[in-house]
C-alpha cells in the first residue's frame, strides 16, 4: 500500500469512475451514508453492551429491593465485598507507587534495556488470568513453589490467602497506571523540572513539587481505571484464592457461586453492585477527562 | 532484543538532556532497582516459572500435552474464535471510531462510555450480562448459551474497546486537507476512504487488532457462565489450564500456558514493530 497517496493518484481515479450524472458531489448530497453508519454503530453497541447491561439491572430489581437487601444481610457476601475492597485498594496503592515511579524513570531517564522494559510492562494486559494464577502458584505455592515453602516457614502464607490474591490483582492491573501516566509525562516536558533543579531543588523535591502536580490528572485516571479492574478481577483470584466462602471468596467469585447454585437473584444483585462500580468508574473518568482539543477541529 | 541493548548503550554515551533522557542518578538508579526487583518478583519470575515447569518433561512431553485431543481442540477453538472476532473488530471498531470522531449527534458521549464498559466490567459480570439477553430467558428469543456462538459473543464483548481506542486518536489527528483536495478533484467518498484515509489508519488498526486478538485468546471469566465449558465443543484454552491446575497437574497446565504466552509474546512484538514503523513514518 502506498505510504503517501498523492493527489495525482486519486485525481486520475474519478476519470475511470466518473460520478454518475444524477449524483451530486459530497457536499450537496444528503449524508445517507453517514446516517446509515451512525445507525449501524448505535445498534451494534445497543445489542452488545447497553441492552444486556440494562437487563441485569432489571433482573436485580425484579422483586424490588429484596435481592439487594438479601445479599447485604448475608454475612458471607458482605465479607466477600469487604475482602474485594481491601484487595483492590491495596493493589491500587501498590500499582500507583510502582506505575508513577517506573513511568517517570522511563520518560525522563535513559538506561540500557529501556525499550525492552517498555514492551515487557504491557505483558500483563495479554496474559490470561488463569496463567497469572498458575504462575503465582508455581513460585509462591506453599507445597512446592520456588519461594513458597521458605516464605511459609517464615510465617507468610501467600497462596490461598490474601497476599496471593493481592499479587494476582496487582499483576492484572499493572499496566493501566503506566499507560495513563507516560503520555502525560511526555506532554508536560521537563523544562520546569530542569528549572527547579538548576535552582537547587533535589530530585525528590522536584518530583514532589513540580512533576506530581503536573501529572495529577493522569494519576487520577490511572487510579480509577486500576480500581475498576482490581474490583472485578476474577480468573486469577479464583486460582490463587482457594475460594473458601466467608474466608477467601471475593465478590466476583460470589457471583459465580450463587449463579451455579441457582440463586439467580443473589447472583444478579451482586453482579449489579459490581457493574454499578465499574460503570461509575468509567463515567467519572469520562466526566473529568478534559475533552480532546483535537476533536473540535 | 539485541538491538535494544545496542541502542540503549549508544544513547547512554551522549551527555546532557538528549531525547533519550537524563543519565541515571543515584536516587533514580536505586528507584529503578527497587522497581525492577518488584516487577521481577511479581511478573518475570512467575512467568519464567511457567516456562521452566513446561520444559521439565522435555520437548516430547510438551508436544504430547498440547496435541492431546481435548487440549488441541480447546486451543484451536480459542485461536480460531479470537481470529474471527478480531476480523469483526477491525471492521466495527474502525466504523465506531469513525462515528465517534467525524460524526456529531446528541448522545455521542453515551457511546463513548459504552465503549469503555467492557474494559471495566468484571468478566464474570460480562458473562452474566450477555446471558441475560442471549441466554435461556432471552427477551429476543435467542438462546446461545453453551454453544460456540457464545464463545464468539463473549470474545466480541470483552475485546470491543481495543480497535476503537487505538484508531480513534489517529483518525482525529489525520490531516483533512488531502481528503478535501481529493473531494474537490471529484474523488468519490469510498475512493477517498480507501486511498487516503485507510493507509494512514492501517498501523493503528493493526495495533488494535493485535491487542484484541491477544485479549480474546486469554479470555476466561466471561465464558464461565455463558459457554458451559463443554469439552471438545465450547472449552477454551484457559479452562483447560484451570482444570489441569485443579487436577494437580501443573506440568500440563504450564505447557498450555506456554502456548498462550507465546501467542501473547508474538503479538506484543508485532505491535512494537508496527508502532516503531508508525513513528518513523510520522
Amino acid at each position: 500500500m502506498a505510504d503517501t497517496p498523492t493527489i495525482e493518484a486519486t485525481a486520475d481515479h474519478p476519470a475511470e469512475h466518473a460520478p454518475l450524472p444524477g449524483r451530486a458531489r459530497r457536499r450537496g448530497r444528503p449524508p445517507v451514508g453517514r446516517y446509515a453508519l451512525r445507525l449501524v454503530v448505535i445498534a451494534y453497541l445497543f445489542l452488545l453492551v447497553a441492552w444486556p447491561l440494562y437487563l441485569v439491572a432489571q433482573n436485580t430489581f425484579k422483586d424490588g429491593f429484596d435481592d439487594l437487601s438479601a445479599i447485604l444481610d448475608d454475612p458471607d457476601t458482605v465479607h466477600a465485598l469487604r475482602l474485594t475492597l481491601t484487595i483492590a485498594v491495596t493493589s491500587v496503592i501498590i500499582n500507583t507507587v510502582f506505575g508513577v515511579g517506573i513511568s517517570f524513570l522511563l520518560v525522563r531517564y535513559r538506561f540500557p534495556g529501556k525499550r525492552l522494559l517498555n514492551a515487557v510492562l504491557d505483558v500483563p494486559l495479554s496474559v490470561s488470568p488463569i496463567v497469572v494464577g498458575l504462575a503465582l502458584i508455581l513460585v509462591y505455592g506453599g507445597r512446592d513453589g520456588w519461594f513458597g515453602p521458605t516464605l511459609e516457614d517464615a510465617g507468610l502464607q501467600v497462596i490461598f490467602a490474601t497476599p496471593g490474591m493481592i499479587l494476582a490483582t496487582t499483576f492484572i492491573a499493572l499496566p493501566l497506571m503506566i499507560r495513563e501516566v507516560v503520555p502525560v509525562l511526555e506532554e508536560v516536558g521537563d523544562e520546569q523540572e530542569q528549572a527547579a533543579r538548576s535552582l537547587g531543588a533535589n530530585a525528590v523535591q522536584t518530583f514532589r513539587r513540580i512533576t506530581l502536580p503536573a501529572i495529577k490528572w493522569g494519576v487520577v485516571y490511572g487510579v480509577v481505571l486500576s480500581l475498576a479492574r482490581a474490583l472485578g478481577e476474577f480468573g486469577a483470584v479464583k486460582v490463587v484464592s482457594g475460594n473458601v466462602s466467608g474466608d477467601t471468596r471475593t465478590a466476583t467469585l460470589v457471583v459465580e457461586e450463587k449463579y451455579l447454585n441457582f440463586d439467580r437473584g443473589g447472583a444478579y444483585a451482586t453482579a449489579f453492585l459490581l457493574a454499578l462500580v465499574a460503570v461509575a468508574c468509567i463515567v467519572v473518568v469520562s466526566l473529568i477527562r478534559p475533552k480532546d482539543p483535537k476533536e473540535k477541529r | 532484543m539485541t538491538s535494544t541493548t545496542v541502542t540503549g548503550r549508544r544513547s547512554a554515551g551522549d551527555r546532557g538532556s538528549a531525547p533519550g533522557g537524563l543519565p541515571l542518578t543515584r536516587v533514580s538508579g536505586v528507584g529503578l532497582g527497587v522497581a525492577m526487583l518488584w516487577f521481577s518478583l511479581l511478573v518475570l519470575i512467575p512467568l519464567a516459572a511457567v516456562a521452566v515447569t513446561a520444559s521439565e518433561g522435555g520437548w516430547s512431553q510438551f508436544w504430547r500435552t498440547v496435541t492431546q485431543e481435548q487440549t488441541a481442540a480447546a486451543i484451536e477453538l480459542t485461536v480460531g474464535t479470537a481470529f474471527l472476532v478480531t476480523l469483526v473488530n477491525i471492521v466495527m471498531g474502525t466504523a465506531i471510531a469513525w462515528v465517534l470522531v467525524r460524526d456529531r449527534f446528541t448522545g455521542k458521549r453515551v457511546l463513548e462510555i459504552l465503549i469503555d464498559i467492557p474494559f471495566a466490567l468484571p468478566t464474570i459480570v460480562a458473562g452474566l450480562v450477555l446471558l441475560s439477553l442471549y441466554g435461556p430467558k432471552s427477551p429476543l428469543g435467542v438462546n446461545i448459551a453453551n454453544t460456540r456462538t457464545a464463545v464468539f459473543l463473549a470474545f466480541l464483548f470483552v475485546t470491543l474497546p481495543f480497535v476503537v481506542r487505538t484508531v480513534q486518536p489517529v483518525l482525529a489527528e489525520l490531516d483533512r486537507e488531502a481528503e478535501e483536495a481529493a473531494a474537490s478533484l471529484g474523488a468519490r467518498r469510498f475512493t477517498i476512504f480507501r486511498r487516503i484515509i485507510l493507509p494512514g489508519l492501517t498501523p493503528a488498526i493493526a495495533a488494535g487488532a493485535a491487542l484484541s486478538f491477544a485479549r480474546g485468546v486469554s479470555e476466561y471469566g466471561s465464558l464461565v457462565l455463558l459457554s458451559g465449558n463443554l469439552p471438545m465443543h465450547t472449552e477454551v484454552a484457559s479452562v483447560r489450564i484451570l482444570s489441569s491446575i485443579e487436577n494437580d497437574n501443573p506440568e500440563n497446565a504450564a505447557a498450555v500456558a506456554v502456548v498462550l504466552l507465546a501467542i501473547s509474546f508474538v503479538v506484543i512484538v508485532a505491535v512494537d514493530v508496527l508502532q516503531r514503523r508508525m513513528v518513523r513514518r510520522g
